[in-house]
Order: structure tokens, then C-alpha cells, then sequence
């Protein structure tokens, strides 16, 4: 049902001892973050604003160096940006004096230099078409609302074909309603393409929607993983209907509880054993003893979950 | 509701011209009226003839407007050194202008270009401007036409000196402005610096280039004026300065009416430039 990566594959993405300083008189936002990506896999982190996850983000993007630890990427160092690593900003970040195609063209001239105009036009336009926005092509960014600037966002990301995704909260600024389509257009795009991703959101829902595994962390100055939770829905779930899944309940209540009363514990009386080792990895959806306890819980929050699709 | 507006202001602006033109009308009138009474004696003294034309006065709106005619029909005679059609005058005026602009906009903008992106240049290079800047471009005549020892190359260098600084600093600030997200975007595409350069930081800073070279010109169009009146020679500036001295306000006017329709000209031009390279975020 749900696919846990063998434990014997080498991951593809090792993030080791990962720390950041900005200034020597104050503490580490984060400190000590440790784990790694394997092959296919969907990531999300989710934590609360100023625990360092876009700054972990940059980190793995290349843009940003981390005051300690590193990064390995297919074996190699990440030291700075590269075609392999994509990322999708918050702000969109289309030039706005390009139109959409030329915004797409831009990014694909870059990964294939020598192709020809008509042989970029063609690849981009693909992948225009897959975010659904081949009749906008023309059109220049501000002409856009807010979920169109987004998908050509992710467009322009995925056309390059990058080996990893880096999406920092590509969903924040949309309305519920943008924001569940393109939920729903990524989704399908992830499971054709078997991109791996690496995304921050601060949506519950989203992450178990998303997500095959969910990295949760606590809150900064010194924020570290404080677990990683698998989300074993199976893969094939839908908005629609992963709320009648028993797991979804448990899955969802795990994380908001810990985005609500754990993660500050957890900066408080810091366990510093469990900071310095790999994070504890959960499966909340599989835990049957919590399911009692939960089950109580559930039905005000499935009032809470319904958003409109 | 736009459109009536436009023509009552274009309407209100044709009542205010004639309005002024005849307050001019009446002002003259009132002199001439004043002349009548001069005293034959005296005016044979001045070498005038009481009967003859009031010439020294200011002219009137009708005698301004016959001559402006006689200028607009011919502007391009040449009858010698002190006698050139306004378009002959102009076209120096313009060369002048348009060479020592080019040659600030080849210095300008690549200098610009790399002060804005690299912070240590723009320490290294900011007191310089800084005292620079504030310098009137006809204090530097004397040096130019010392060691230059040429007026019309003096000319353009003071046209140089005083278009250089708007676009220098409007290119360093507008380059130093690009967005991080976009050279952020340019950073995860590897993109090469020329390209960087030509792809995402000239299109993102050419509005605020170009508002630099608008302020430029409007500078350079000014100063050449008054550059003109020291050099002599050819050109606008001189030839108001000699019609100055013929005592011909009639010409005067006609040229400081022309000097301000090129300026407009020349702005209009570059507004036109600058809406092509704006963006909407």
C-alpha cells in the first residue's frame, strides 16, 4: 500500500549536522538537523515560523551556506545552486518583463543551451500545457492572479527536470479554493514524473496530502527534527477522500498536537540526546493504541478539516 | 469622464495662452504708447527718427509672430558666422548635446553596472562621486578649454561632465535594487554572469536607468545653453547670446520658445523610452 523506501538504498540526499548561526552572540536558529531524501520521495517540514525550514530550504537549493554540517547530494557536495535542484519561491519569482512562455524559455535555455527557439518553445509549451495554462502563455506575469503566477512557478521548475524539488510554502499566499486545485494538479504531476520534493508548508492537511514523509520541527532558537512522521496513507489518496481514512484522523491529530503543544516542550526542556542522533521516525497512522484516543477527538476535528475543494 | 477632461484642460490651456498673449498685447501697447511722446531731438540723438519704426522696445505679440514666421520659413540659411538659420543653430546645439550624452551613457551605465553590483567598488568610488557630483558643469570650462584647447570639444565635455551623474547613480541604485528572488531564480538556473547581466539585471534596472538618462538629459539640455554663451561660435545658447547683444528680443524670444519645445521634445522622447522598458510587478 504505502511504500517505505528500503532501508538498504543509499539515500539520495544526506543532510548531516546541518547548523545555523547568524550572529555569534545569539544561539543557532537551528542546530544539529540531520536526515536524508531518498529517490521518488515527497518531504514536506513543518514548523513554526523563525524554526529555520526556508533557511534549510536555501540550504539544500545552494543559495545559502550553513554555518555548520552539510549536504550530499548523489554523492556529491551541494556548495551552491544548481540545474538539478529546482525551486519553487513563495513570491513566484516570474520575471515580470518576460511572458509566461518566456519565463518558461528562460529557464529551459539555461539547462539546454544548444537546442534550438523552436526546440525550447516546444519543451516549455509541454509543460505549460501540464499546469494547465497554455492559453496564458502569452500573457505577461502581473496579468495573472496569484494561483496562475504560482503554476507557472512550479511550470518553470519542472521544465528544467530537475533531480530534486524545492518548494518553500509554494501554496501560502493562495486562497483555500486555488490552492486545493493546485494541491491536486502537483499531486498528479509528482505521482506521473516521480519527482522528488522537498517542500515547507505550514498545512497540516497539506503535508498529509502531499507528503510521504512529514519532517516536524521544533521551535527556534535551536530548533532541531524532532521526528519524522511516515505517512502511510496509501499513495493513490485524494482530497476528496482521505478524510474517511481511520489513519487520516490519527496522522492529522499527531501533527497538530505537535504543532501545538509539542514543539514548544520540546525547545523548553530540550532532550539533548534526541537532538544529537537521527530523528525518531513515527507512524501515528499505524499506531492502534492511539486510535482510542483519538477517536474521541476526531469528529470536532473533521469539522475543523473540511475546507472547500 | 478621461476624455472630457482632457479637452476641458486642453480647452482652460488654449484660454491661458491667449489670455497671456494678450496681457503681453496690452503691456507693449502701453510702451508704444510711451514712445510716441519721445522728443525728436533726443531720438535723433539715439539715432532714431521719430517716424521711424519703435524697434528698441518690446516687441509685440504681432511683430514677435512675423519674425518667428520669417524664422520658421528659412531656419536653415547660412550668411556667414553671426547670421544662421535657428535650425542650423539648433542642430550644433543638439550635436553637441547628443555627442557628450553618448559619450556619459558609455561610462555611465557599464560604470554604473558594476557599482551596483559589487559593494566594494561602490565604497571604493562613492566619495569621488560624492564630491563630483555637486559641481557646476561650467565650473570645469576653464580646465576643459585649458587643456582641451578646443570650444566645441570643451562644449561637449561639459555636456559629459554634467550627464554622467544622474545616470551613474540611477544605473548603481537600480542595479543594486534587482529583487533577490530574481538573481535568485538566475542563481538556480546557473545562469552565466553575461547573461545574468543582459537577461535579468538590465531588464529589471531599465526603468530606473532610464529615469537616469531622462534626468540627464534635461541637465545636459540646460547647461548647454549657458555652455554655448561662454564658448560663442555656433549653437543656440550663442546665438541668444548674440541676439542679446543686437538688442533683438525678438529673436530672443523666438529662441528661448524654441530652446523649451526641443527640451520638451527630448523628454517626451525618453518618457516614450521608458514606458517600453517598464514592468508591472
Amino acid at each position: 500500500m504505502w511504500n517505505e523506501t528500503p532501508s538498504n538504498e543509499a539515500p539520495f540526499v544526506k543532510v548531516e549536522g546541518l547548523t545555523k548561526q547568524y550572529r555569534s552572540d545569539l544561539p543557532p536558529v537551528f542546530e544539529n538537523v540531520s536526515f536524508s531524501i531518498h529517490k521518488g520521495e515527497f518531504i514536506c517540514i513543518i514548523g513554526h515560523s523563525g524554526c529555520g525550514k526556508s533557511t534549510i530550504l536555501n540550504a539544500l537549493a545552494g543559495l545559502e551556506q550553513a554555518t555548520r554540517g552539510g549536504i550530499v547530494m548523489a554523492g556529491k557536495e551541494v556548495d551552491g545552486p544548481s540545474l538539478d535542484r529546482g525551486v519553487v519561491f513563495q513570491s513566484h519569482a516570474l520575471l515580470p518583463w518576460l511572458s509566461v512562455e518566456d519565463n518558461i524559455a528562460f529557464a529551459v535555455r539555461s539547462r539546454h543551451p544548444r537546442w534550438s527557439r523552436n526546440q525550447v518553445a516546444e519543451h516549455g509549451a509541454r509543460f505549460l500545457k501540464m499546469v494547465g495554462l497554455k492559453d496564458a502563455e502569452k500573457k505577461k506575469p502581473a496579468e495573472l492572479s496569484g494561483g496562475m503566477k504560482q503554476r507557472v512557478g512550479i511550470a518553470r521548475a519542472f521544465a528544467v527536470e530537475p533531480k530534486m524539488l524545492l518548494m518553500d510554502e509554494p501554496f501560502g499566499a493562495l486562497d483555500a479554493l486555488t490552492r486545493g486545485v493546485i494541491q491536486d494538479e502537483l499531486l498528479r504531476i509528482c505521482a506521473d514524473t516521480r519527482q522528488t520534493v522537498f517542500m515547507i508548508t505550514h498545512d497540516v492537511d497539506e503535508a498529509i496530502l502531499l507528503a510521504d514523509k512529514i519532517l516536524l520541527m521544533s521551535n527556534g532558537p535551536r530548533a532541531h527534527i524532532a521526528e519524522i512522521v511516515i505517512n502511510t496513507l496509501p499513495r493513490d489518496r485524494q482530497r476528496e477522500t482521505m478524510h474517511h481514512d481511520p489513519q487520516f484522523y490519527r496522522l492529522r491529530n499527531h501533527l497538530v498536537d505537535f504543532l501545538v503543544h509539542r514543539s514548544k516542550q520540546l525547545q523548553v526542556n530540550r532532550n539533548l540526546k534526541a537532538a544529537y542522533g537521527e530523528p525518531v521516525v513515527v507512524r501515528p497512522g499505524l499506531d492502534s493504541l492511539k486510535v482510542v484516543a483519538s477517536r474521541d477527538e476526531a469528529i470536532p476535528a473533521a469539522r475543523v478539516a473540511t475546507r472547500p475543494a | 469622464m478621461d476624455k472630457t477632461l482632457k479637452l476641458r484642460a486642453a480647452l482652460l490651456s488654449c484660454l491661458l495662452l491667449l489670455a497671456l498673449v494678450a496681457i503681453w498685447h496690452v503691456a507693449t501697447q502701453t510702451i508704444a504708447a510711451g514712445d510716441e511722446g519721445l522728443d525728436p531731438e533726443y531720438a535723433m540723438l539715439m539715432g532714431l527718427s521719430a517716424e521711424s519704426e519703435k524697434s528698441g522696445g518690446f516687441p509685440t505679440p504681432a511683430e514677435f509672430g512675423a519674425s518667428a514666421l520669417g524664422h520658421l520659413a528659412s531656419p536653415f540659411y547660412d550668411n556667414g558666422p553671426n547670421d544662421k538659420g535657428i535650425g542650423i543653430q539648433l542642430m550644433h546645439s543638439l550635436w553637441r548635446v547628443g555627442a557628450g550624452f553618448m559619450l556619459a551613457m558609455i561610462v555611465a551605465i557599464p560604470l554604473g553596472f558594476l557599482i551596483g553590483m559589487s559593494p566594494l567598488l561602490y565604497q571604493t568610488l562613492n566619495p569621488f562621486i560624492q564630491v563630483l557630483k555637486p559641481i557646476s558643469p561650467l565650473a570645469w570650462m576653464p580646465i576643459a578649454l585649458y587643456t582641451i584647447k578646443d570650444s566645441t570639444i570643451s562644449a561637449i565635455f561639459v555636456i559629459f561632465i554634467c550627464s554622467i551623474w544622474p545616470m551613474l547613480v540611477n544605473t548603481a541604485f537600480g542595479v543594486a535594487a534587482v529583487r533577490k528572488d530574481w538573481l535568485d531564480v538566475a542563481r538556480t538556473l546557473e545562469v552565466n554572469p553575461l547573461r545574468k547581466a543582459f537577461r535579468v539585471v538590465l531588464p529589471a534596472a531599465a526603468p530606473t536607468i532610464i529615469t537616469g538618462m531622462r534626468i540627464s538629459m534635461g541637465i545636459a539640455w540646460l547647461v548647454i545653453v549657458a555652455a554655448e554663451m561662454l564658448v560663442g561660435g555656433t549653437g543656440i545658447g550663442y546665438f541668444v547670446w548674440n541676439e542679446w547683444n543686437n538688442l533683438s528680443l525678438n529673436n530672443v524670444i523666438f529662441a528661448v520658445l524654441m530652446i523649451g519645445l526641443i527640451g520638451m521634445l527630448l523628454d517626451l522622447m525618453f518618457a516614450q523610452l521608458q514606458r517600453k522598458v517598464t514592468y508591472v510587478e
